[in-house]
């Protein structure tokens, strides 16, 4: 009995170093993601997203060099040029035409943010890690810590009442999606992951036009005037 | 056939490409005769089997023809209504600007909506719904006021999340499948379909609830709805006719293509339960909203959650002539709500408000489009000789048969209390005897409109009274492929 406990008690295996490394990309993704949700500047949210989506892009090499995928090179290459140059060229762009930096667009206090932030991502990732997913090409808490970028992108647009933080909260969420689908869906067809890719982009130019019409209108970036539409 | 699909893709994208750049009188030509063009390319898949065409990525089996018809046959009603409704107004170049941009937006708009039902596989789906996103953001905010601003950023928030959530959706489904087919496949349907019965039971599971929340998101199921009333009542008129009959119909046919699966992989229960939660929230809330709407455009957008409401739970019934019902549903619901979108636009037109309480001796004022108005809100309310009257017919015997038929009931009480809130609003505004408000005179603004809403009571009056057997044949394969009563 005492020799069962003991078995029962010994330490887990140690995590190879693929998983590692995986899990410690999907980790900074995370991070990040709670940078960009208490990040006061727009301007530094921008950045933030770009070095986020650097992350995803180093996660997906890093998948294509482990697991022998040799189409993700050009999915992080596209991602790369894409996520990390153009996506945030063009927003830092529009936000230098609006001349404004906005800063105090929180509905709640920074502490509160955060926590319930953390709450959140707890859950998602324990929710994730009870289900019955194995995934061949990462370790499933990497999967888990993906759904809590997606769980703290929605926080970023419910509770930060300004345009950019809203738009980068979707691009954001498109990068947990990103990090999910390098974990249970490596061996995505390159051409649909180019798709998607291509669709982000006229998504982000389509971001850009209502950032600007919403500025000329209003003169603001702020979304506590769109309060017209309501019953 | 191929031949056929492939020009329902590429006939609107190339008008779309002309109205950018031609003289506005080409563009509005063109418009109708693409519209006509792919209601008639649409029509002749009726009776064909399964059609495949650019090398296996384009796909029509009956489910798709049946969401194409609708889409084709909105995209043809409304290119008739848009030249009508949209008047240049100002001076000559900005007026000649807005209709470019609106008939190029609007025949884009049209055709990301026809990829979507024709496209094999469920990451193309995806793409084309995202499509018809961006592209439809843009023509809700072309109006450029405060409230259209407002919407559209709602829209494209709201949707493009709920999106994030289906691209989610989408990977856990490859991840089921995966497990069969091993690490690199294509998502297309035939081949998941044929091995859904040996993918994990829980993955699929959690894949299904994923797509119900995201593309629920932009068929506007509550609570993920709050999007719809803003951008339906903001946009264009022409655009809500298509927001309301197509873009929601088509979000539909995407979870249709998950229920597919996962009805072959878990059981029917699973699905129809989510189902059935999400469509009793849509009918309860948009059967209640409806009663204190004071904005007609918005009053339509309530009708429409109620309608995808009873889509949904359609689904929930076991019976297949439930099924069959919810097929005609979609192809009715586009029709009805097209013409009273139409209407709405000419009472818009005339009036100068869409504000209820302005709008007085509706019939009055517009001879043609008036009583047309008055027949499309009768149509919607389900009551006979309409094509809607029919499908909710169907539903309800198929939930009656059902073990659950109290839920039957339920619907029924709902769609009366629906009934109620609708046709309080048509005989305020339209049927009161008072004197027409100053400056307004008896008359139509365009037969253009009175055409449109026209060829809808039609098409409407048809699929109520005596569908062609070529459709009930065409339903039914679709019911069948469905995997209804396995």
């Amino acid at each position: 009995m005492p020799l069962t406990l003991l078995a029962a008690a010994s330490p887990p295996p140690v995590p190879s170093t693929v998983s590692g490394v995986s899990e410690a990309i999907a980790l900074v993704v995370l991070l990040t993601e709670f940078a960009m949700l208490r990040a006061p500047l727009s301007r530094s949210q921008i950045r933030l997203y770009a070095f986020q989506s650097l992350a995803v892009s180093a996660l997906a090499v890093f998948v294509a060099a482990t697991q022998h995928v040799p189409e993700l090179y050009v999915l992080a290459a596209l991602s790369f040029g894409l996520k990390v140059v153009v996506v945030p060229a063009i927003v830092l762009r529009l936000l230098r035409d609006a001349r404004v930096d906005l800063a105090a667009s929180n509905r709640l206090g920074v502490a509160s943010m955060v926590l319930l932030a953390i709450a959140i991502s707890v859950f998602g990732f324990f929710v994730v890690g009870s289900l019955p997913v194995h995934s061949r090409s990462l370790p499933t808490p990497a999967l888990g810590m993906a759904a809590a970028v997606i769980l703290v992108a929605f926080l970023l647009v419910i509770l930060r009442s300004d345009v950019v933080s809203q738009a980068v909260g979707f691009f954001s969420l498109e990068n947990g999606v990103s990090v999910a689908s390098l974990v249970v869906a490596a061996g995505l067809p390159l051409i649909v992951e180019v798709a998607f890719l291509f669709d982000l982009l006229v998504a982000v130019v389509v971001f850009g036009v209502l950032m600007r019409v919403h500025h000329g209108r209003t003169q603001t970036l702020s979304t506590d005037v769109l309060d017209r539409l309501r019953g | 056939m191929g031949w056929d699909l492939l020009v329902v893709l590429i006939a609107p994208f190339v008008v779309a490409v002309v109205c950018w750049w031609a003289p506005v009188a080409v563009g509005r030509a063109l418009t109708v005769a693409s519209g006509a063009l792919t209601f008639v390319l649409a029509v002749l898949l009726v009776p064909a089997a399964t059609t495949m065409a650019a090398g296996g990525w384009l796909r029509a089996d009956a489910l798709s023809v049946v969401f194409l018809v609708a889409v084709a046959f909105l995209y043809a009603t409304t290119a008739l209504f848009a030249v009508g409704y949209v008047q240049p107004a100002g001076d000559i170049d900005t007026a000649a600007r807005y209709n470019r941009r609106f008939f190029a937006g609007l025949n884009l708009f049209a055709w990301s909506m026809a990829m979507a039902p024709v496209v094999n596989g469920f990451a193309l789906l995806w793409v084309a719904i995202e499509v018809t996103t961006v592209i439809s953001a843009l023509l809700v905010a072309i109006d450029d006021t405060d409230g259209a601003t407002e919407a559209a950023w709602k829209y494209v928030l709201i949707a493009s999340m709920g999106l994030g959530i289906a691209l989610l959706a989408t990977i856990v489904m490859y991840y089921a499948g995966s497990s069969v087919f091993g690490g690199a496949y294509d998502l297309f349907y035939p081949k998941l379909l044929g091995a859904a019965g040996q993918f994990p039971a829980e993955v699929v599971r959690l894949s299904f609830v994923l797509a119900v929340l995201g593309y629920g998101t932009k068929m506007g199921l509550v609570p993920v709805h709050t999007w719809l009333p803003d951008a339906h009542s903001e946009a264009p008129t022409p655009i809500s006719a298509l927001l309301s009959g197509s873009l929601l119909a088509v979000s539909f046919y995407a979870i249709l293509r998950f229920y597919q699966v996962t009805v072959r992989a878990v059981g029917p229960a699973f699905p129809r339960n989510v189902l059935l939660a999400f469509g009793l929230a849509s009918l309860a809330l948009g059967a209640l909203y409806l009663a204190s709407q004071r904005d007609l455009k918005r009053l339509f957008a309530y009708s429409s959650v109620e309608h995808m409401g009873i889509l949904a739970i359609g689904m929930s019934f076991a019976a297949p002539i439930a099924v069959v019902g919810v097929l005609l549903h979609v192809l009715a619901h586009a029709a009805a709500k097209g013409t009273a979108f139409f209407g709405a636009g000419s009472v818009v037109r005339k009036f100068g408000t869409k504000d209820m309480d302005r709008i007085r001796g509706g019939v009055g004022a517009l001879p043609w489009s008036g009583p047309m108005l008055v027949l499309a809100v009768l149509a919607l309310c389900a009551l006979p000789p309409f094509g809607i009257f029919r499908s909710e017919f169907l539903i309800v015997s198929g939930g009656l048969s059902d073990p659950r038929d109290a839920i039957a009931a339920v619907l029924v009480v709902l769609v009366t209390l629906a009934t109620l809130g609708i046709t309080w609003f048509s005989s305020q505004t339209m049927l009161t005897p008072d004197p027409l408000p100053d400056g307004t005179t008896s008359g139509e603004t365009s037969a253009w409109i009175v055409a449109a809403m026209a060829v809808g009571l039609v098409a409407l009056t048809v699929l109520g009274v005596h569908p062609p057997g070529q459709l009930s044949d065409l339903l039914t394969r679709a019911a069948h492929e469905l995997g209804t009563g396995s």
